[in-house]
């Protein structure tokens, strides 16, 4: 459950990082993933039956950060400008900040299972 | 990991904000420029800038975008005229042709410019925290 979510909140950390590099691209459309949605279909997912690939060129229904291409949706913008581009920067930074401390949340909840666990196995 | 993606796009991203300040302080070095003719006058450049798929800078599977620069561009705008028989570069008319370069416009540019990268060095230095915290994991 915690490695879904780390890998899906490196995958959100990488898309606002694309829009903040975007921010003077023109016609650059921003974009962002439901963290929410995602997770609880994944964790769906993971109980349900998967595709078989039997060879490279097929295709999986989800990536390896478990992020199809249906999940990146974009951004409705609220100050769109003349040259189509509908990154709003201070929504981004605000947003990639929020995702940085959930990550290091995550991280931290992933280390005290682990440090748990060999507390467990040294016994002491 | 898809940390490491971040890298490649806040990087592409300084190297473009790079050549967007560079650009600007060309065009307000040359912005007294003065030329003979109306075709060697300085005309203030501007770079285009273009998303980037992440597939053309790690060639991974990803839907991510960098920014990257397709060219720059020339301003259309007349070159200011000057009449000034005095200068040695004076046509017989006594004309002389000044940049076109828009002082007010490029320092807002500037700032602009410099927002940006300061915005992404902020966006590696949090992605390099991170990672380094992923790293020390379970230690």
């Amino acid at each position: 459950m915690a490695a879904t979510a780390l890998s899906l909140r490196a995958r959100r950390a990488e898309l606002l990082a694309s829009n903040l590099a975007n921010a003077d691209t023109p016609a650059y459309k921003a974009r962002d993933i439901d963290f929410k949605a995602v997770l609880e279909r994944q964790q769906h997912d993971q109980s349900a039956a998967s595709l078989r690939v039997t060879n490279a060129a097929h295709l999986t229904a989800a990536s390896a950060s478990g992020v199809t291409p249906a999940d990146v949706q974009y951004r409705v913008p609220s100050q769109p400008s003349l040259d189509g581009n509908t990154v709003d920067p201070h929504l981004e930074k605000a947003a990639f900040g929020e995702n940085a401390v959930q990550y290091q949340t995550t991280l931290l909840l992933l280390d005290r299972k682990i440090r748990g666990l060999m507390t467990a196995l040294r016994g002491d | 990991m898809s940390l490491e993606q971040i890298f490649a796009i806040a990087g592409s991203a300084l190297s473009a904000e790079s050549v967007r300040l560079n650009t600007v302080s060309s065009n307000l070095a040359n912005a007294e420029t003065v030329s003979g003719t109306s075709d060697q006058a300085y005309r203030a450049r501007e770079p285009v800038f273009a998303s980037m798929l992440a597939q053309q800078v790690a060639g991974q599977e990803s839907e991510s975008v960098g920014v990257r620069v397709v060219g720059v561009v020339e301003s259309a705008a007349p070159p200011r005229m000057e009449y000034r028989p005095d200068h040695p570069l004076a046509d017989e008319n006594g004309n002389v042709f000044l940049s076109n370069v828009n002082t007010m416009e490029q320092l807002a540019d500037l700032i602009s410019a410099s927002r940006s990268y300061q915005t992404n060095v902020e966006v590696l230095n949090t992605s390099k925290q991170l990672y380094l915290k992923t790293l020390e994991l379970g230690g």
